[in-house]
């Protein structure tokens, strides 16, 4: 079976000035999946959703969006693709009806009016409906976006972090509508520095540094690339330093300390620790131990592992277009 | 062509409706040639050789054709306004004619101008001035000074467009007050020096407030000015006749290609 991909592309590149923002970016996102695109601040995701959903133009390489050329099909690719900013881009002087119907009008929807108040209604949005959107709190005006990213179901949906500084409840509704729209079909380009954003909702992650997709795979996959995390809470601050030592020795990888929580981890491809082992070397070197687990990785550690970054940092510092 | 009509319909509501719901700078635009009438009409007029009332009926086009110059400032505010808050962007994404955005921009400026210009006439007939000659040069005086509004709209969104950033657009949008400054629309550009006098009768705005003093019956053309003022009605058909070929496009390429 032949995978249909409602993203492709190949050597895509990007210069402002002197600043190269995408060195050769390969990108494959099968219909119908959630592609999360990973990456530490201006590794070039921003300028990636920019050229992909045709606000920019390559200056090398070549994309298709679903089956259209990016660059000669522009219009087709618009027809196509639904988009949601990084910066909350709906007019903040027209109310949320109107911006809705607005969207929907020059969608050709039929019935701008009914898929309007359907949005509203369904993005809890209805009862603000009719004041200015400028005077929305954040999270509103972000769902107001996703909403009129939606008014026709697009077959591409292209979301820039869509979830950045929101509260928990916009980030669950649109966590949902993702969901829903993959249900139906629709393929689902996500960036986003929160990790847990992606392990819960992408198929597959493209991890992007200095311009390059640098890792691609599925959560699970891209975990397995990392190995195991050792972590143990001590009872006496002072004791963290053999407790790392213990660890250095045993994984053979630099620990990491949390002098808040008196807690030191370490990463391991060593599938003969064992936890029992973990505990006795620790126990024998005189360290207080309160708590000691192993567990799969997280994306956290992937992150760093694959770009040298801490992940999830300053979620608003992505901005390159301000670059 | 149809899709430009729909789309650009659609723009055209969603400026009307923005200006409804955000009035000030409208309120601004249309209060200030009403504030300026009276302050110059009265305070400088007592001042000036002209007698008061006939420098009054001088005074209302040349207002008027300063305000429609102030296009510049609105047309470029409200581009960089939507360009600095990705609104712009938003509709780059959308599937809708290139050109539509700025073609309901300025659309929804010159139909609002229309209507500002009303209120504006009957405080002019309150201070003294009249419609001197025929109707019809009556109706082709405001269909001019719209024209020239729509020219001028065009070069502010182009700049807008250029210089993407809402502060920056209000700070150029100020220096466009002191365009009119430089022209015939306050004072008769004859009792200006030499080199003064050409440049003034070369800014487009001088052309346009001689041809309306001259539709309107206020004031006749002045003698040994330069071609476009001497040839008023020509010269300001010609005027925005060059704008138009040159802001149209910049404006809508700029529009289309963002930052590349």
């Amino acid at each position: 079976m032949t995978t249909t991909y409602a993203v492709l592309s190949e050597g895509l590149e990007k210069r402002f000035g002197a600043v190269h923002a995408l060195r050769g970016l390969d990108l494959a996102v099968a219909e119908g999946t959630v592609c999360g695109v990973l990456g530490p601040n201006g590794a070039g995701k921003t300028t990636a959703v920019r050229l992909l959903t045709t606000l920019l133009r390559p200056d090398a390489g070549s994309a298709r969006i679903a089956g259209r050329d990016l660059v000669r099909e522009a219009a087709a690719v618009r027809r196509a693709i639904g988009v949601t900013g990084q910066d909350t881009s709906i007019d903040g002087d027209l109310t949320g009806r109107e911006n809705l119907r607005l969207f929907a009008r020059l969608h050709r929807v039929d019935g701008a009016a009914a898929r309007a108040a359907e949005l509203l209604e369904r993005f809890g949005l209805a009862e603000a409906a009719d004041r200015p959107a400028s005077g929305w709190s954040g999270g509103m005006r972000r769902r107001l976006d996703l909403a009129a990213g939606l008014i026709r179901r697009p077959e591409v949906l292209f979301l820039d972090e869509p979830t950045t500084g929101l509260d928990p409840a916009s980030r669950n509704l649109i966590w949902d509508v993702v969901r829903e729209l993959t249900d139906e079909g629709t393929t689902v380009l996500l960036t986003t520095q929160y990790l847990e954003e992606a392990d819960r909702l992408a198929d597959d992650i493209a991890v992007v540094d200095r311009g390059r997709v640098a890792h691609t795979g599925s959560p699970a996959q891209l975990k397995s690339l990392v190995g195991t995390h050792a972590e143990v809470v001590v009872a006496d601050p002072d004791a963290l330093t053999a407790a790392a030592g213990v660890l250095d020795r045993l994984t053979g990888a630099p620990p990491s300390l949390d002098r808040e929580r008196n807690a030191v981890g370490a990463v391991t491809r060593d599938p003969a620790l064992t936890l029992p082992h973990l505990v006795r070397t620790l126990d024998a070197a005189g360290v207080p131990l309160l708590d000691a687990s192993l567990r799969p990785p997280t994306l956290d550690d992937v992150f760093l592992r694959l770009t040298g970054a801490a992940g999830s940092p300053h979620p608003s510092d992505d901005k390159e277009r301000a670059a | 062509m149809s899709t430009l009509a729909y789309d650009g319909t659609a723009m055209l509501g969603r400026q009307l409706r923005r200006m409804r719901n955000n009035p000030g700078l409208l309120i601004i635009t249309q209060t200030m040639p009403v504030s300026m009438l009276l302050f110059f009409g009265y305070v400088f007029g007592s001042a000036l050789a002209l007698p008061g009332a006939e420098y009054r009926s001088f005074l209302v086009p040349g207002l008027l054709v300063a305000t429609a110059a102030g296009g510049v400032m609105t047309g470029m505010f409200q581009s960089a306004q939507d360009v600095h808050r990705g609104v712009t962007d938003r509709f780059r994404t959308l599937p809708v004619s290139r050109a539509a955005v700025p073609v309901g921009q300025a659309a929804a400026d010159v139909l609002v101008t229309a209507a500002g210009t009303v209120p504006f006439l009957l405080v002019g007939l309150a201070v003294g001035w009249r419609v001197e000659g025929s109707a019809l040069e009556a109706v082709g005086a405001v269909a001019l000074l719209l024209l020239f509004r729509f020219a001028c709209v065009w070069i502010g969104m182009f700049l807008g467009l250029l210089t993407r950033n809402e502060e920056a657009a209000g700070q150029l949008g100020g220096a466009t007050f002191l365009l009119p400054l430089l022209s015939s629309a306050y004072i008769p550009t004859a009792g200006l020096p030499d080199g003064l006098r050409t440049v003034a009768e070369w800014n487009p705005i001088s052309a346009v407030a001689t041809a309306l003093r001259e539709l309107f019956g206020n004031a006749p053309v002045p003698e040994g000015a330069a071609w476009p003022v001497a040839h008023p009605v020509a010269g300001s058909l010609a005027w925005c006749a060059v704008l138009l070929a040159v802001f149209v496009p910049l404006a809508v390429r700029q529009y289309g290609h963002g930052r590349r």
